[in-house]
């Protein structure tokens, strides 16, 4: 669906992104992953063929964006980093607009915009103008405008960035509604919030793609893979610790906390030994509370990768 | 062309919805209407024809100044709001954006033009007019509109902000108004150029007393042309940077 090879983007002197090569097949959902200022907009805006590229080849399904960005624009939704809305306008004329500026014939537009607006659960905000929608809203019918003319591919930047919690998930599973109709390439500068909405993740710093595949492909490339973190009853004591340390695999056994009753205890592992340890702390007696691979570790990864990376570079 | 209208009826159903618009067009029919009664019709007795004359040339004043003013939001405010992204990524070419959102601030300035007719007819209470006089001026009126419009449109299309759209569109529309002054100090062939520049000094008189001239015509339609060449250049330069 997208083929991006060797794309150079520079601001002046400066190489905003650098010889950028990914390759994304048709109905992924794939999460781009950066801190801020890592080159994620730009990329992003060069594929919703805002700007151009300085060199580099970018083909959506098979089209060079370069040679035919008409062709593009009509097969692409693009939701910027602050939702294009012109605030004078009602939810419903916006939509309307934006429809039929992307090519959607004059007798489709009601129906598109209702169906756009179906997905996105703005419905009620019709006839609402967009100056008095709160930022949940306004997130939402940005995202409206992007899928208004049904396009194959959908580009979100930054879609959960100011969205309270609820906000944060009501989007997460509205997006996830989306897959399977079109693929999807959203970006975040925090990882556990787009983990779980992405089949794939790539990783981008300083311009470059440092890494990418899943949450858990990462991890075992970053030897992390076998991170695990478990809560017992404290009346357990330090046991926890003795009977972790019997299990084959199991490295290093850590107390992170021990308050209100609980232990917290981090263990690393060569892999994922939860089911192992899991058995092994049962039998032996405690109250097992939690076993996970830990919060913590999707950040950890993601740090990791980008320190790692900004480590080689000269300053 | 289909998007051309598209953006042009939105861009003029935001003039009419918000506040800006309205504050503009009524600035500038006070300003008129204060200059028309203290000088056009004040000040003795003079011809009909006058009397029309100088209403004209009072109205290419603020015209110019509402032109500015009209053509600064044009792309600035979409840049600062950025709303200009859901334009630039829609399949439709930058002279189509350029060219609805010109022909917005036209039509607004052609109604707000319209709202001035009250003041020649006035003439016809004590005193004679011929239609054609009357014509040929407000044809000039939207000529130079359309000129410093485009001009404005150009400087909207360069600046990030409103302010600074308004203060580049109103360097270029002094500069070239007063090219006409820099023709008095210079000499041959110089003087000719600047001339032949000058946005009003030698282009808007014979509307003024009533006179259509190719020239003239060609000159603020060329001016139109190349202004809003520009702002299509600065746009597309734009997605390269």
């Amino acid at each position: 669906m997208i083929e991006v090879k060797d794309l150079t983007k520079y601001y002046g002197e400066h190489a905003a992104i650098h010889d950028l090569t990914f390759n994304i097949e048709r109905g992924e959902v794939i999460g781009f992953l950066g801190l801020n200022g890592a080159g994620k907009s730009t990329t992003l805006k060069i594929l919703g063929c805002v700007l151009l590229p300085t060199a580099g080849d970018v083909r959506v399904d098979g089209i060079d964006i370069a040679k035919a960005p008409h062709e593009i624009r009509r097969r692409i939704g693009f939701l910027p980093d602050s939702p294009p809305l012109y605030n004078e306008m009602t939810v419903g004329r916006y939509l309307n607009f934006a429809a039929q500026l992307r090519g959607v014939p004059a007798g489709e537009t009601a129906a598109r915009v209702a169906e756009a607006e179906e997905k996105t659960a703005t419905r009620h905000v019709h006839e609402e103008l967009i100056s008095s929608l709160s930022h949940g809203f306004r997130q939402r019918v940005g995202v409206a405008q992007a899928l208004v003319h049904n396009p194959k591919l959908l580009i979100l930047d930054e879609p959960t960035s100011g969205l309270d919690p609820l906000q944060i998930i009501e989007m997460r599973s509205l997006i996830r509604n989306l897959r399977g109709a079109h693929t999807i390439l959203l970006s975040s500068h925090i990882l556990s919030e787009i983990s779980q909405t992405c089949d794939r993740l790539l990783v981008i710093q300083d311009g470059e793609i440092v890494a990418q595949g899943t949450e858990q492909e990462l991890a075992l490339r970053m030897g992390a893979g076998g991170t695990v973190e478990v809560e017992v009853a404290s009346a357990a004591g330090r046991r926890v610790v003795d009977l972790a340390g019997t299990v084959p695999g199991v490295t290093g056994v850590t107390i992170v906390r021990e308050a209100d009753g609980v232990v917290l205890v981090r263990m690393q592992a060569t892999a994922d030994l939860r089911p192992k340890i899991a058995r092994v702390l049962v039998n032996g007696g405690l109250d097992l509370l939690r076993i996970d691979r830990g919060a913590a570790q999707l950040e950890s990864i993601f740090l990791q990768l980008t320190k790692t990376h900004t480590g080689e570079l000269p300053q | 062309m289909k998007s051309t209208f598209l953006i042009m009826r939105r861009e003029l159903a935001a003039y009419l919805r918000s506040m800006t618009g309205y504050i503009i067009a009524a600035a500038v029919l006070i300003v008129d209407g204060l200059l028309f009664n203290a000088f056009a019709l004040g000040g003795g007795e003079k011809l009909s024809s006058e009397v029309l004359s100088m209403f004209f040339y009072f109205s290419s004043g603020t015209t110019i100044i509402a032109s500015v003013f009209i053509s600064m939001r044009l792309f600035a405010e979409e840049r600062q709001t950025g709303t200009l992204v859901l334009l630039t990524s829609s399949p439709v070419h930058d002279w189509e954006i350029v060219i609805g959102k010109f022909l917005s601030a036209l039509i607004f300035l052609s109604l707000l033009t319209a709202a001035t007719v009250f003041m020649p007819l006035l003439i016809f209470v004590n005193g004679k007019i011929s239609l054609g006089h009357m014509a040929a001026g407000y044809l000039g009126l939207f000529l130079l509109g359309s000129a410093t419009l485009a001009i404005g449109t150009f400087g909207s299309a360069l600046a990030r902000t409103q302010v600074l759209a308004a203060i580049f569109s109103g360097c270029i529309v002094v500069a070239m108004i007063v090219s006409w002054m820099l023709a008095k100090v210079t000499e041959a062939p110089l003087n000719d150029m600047f001339t032949a520049l000058a946005l009003h000094g030698r282009h808007f008189p014979p509307f003024q007393a009533g006179a259509v001239h190719l020239r003239d015509v060609g000159y603020y339609l060329m001016v139109t042309y190349v202004a809003l060449f520009s702002a299509t250049r600065v746009m597309e330069a734009r997605r390269w940077r």
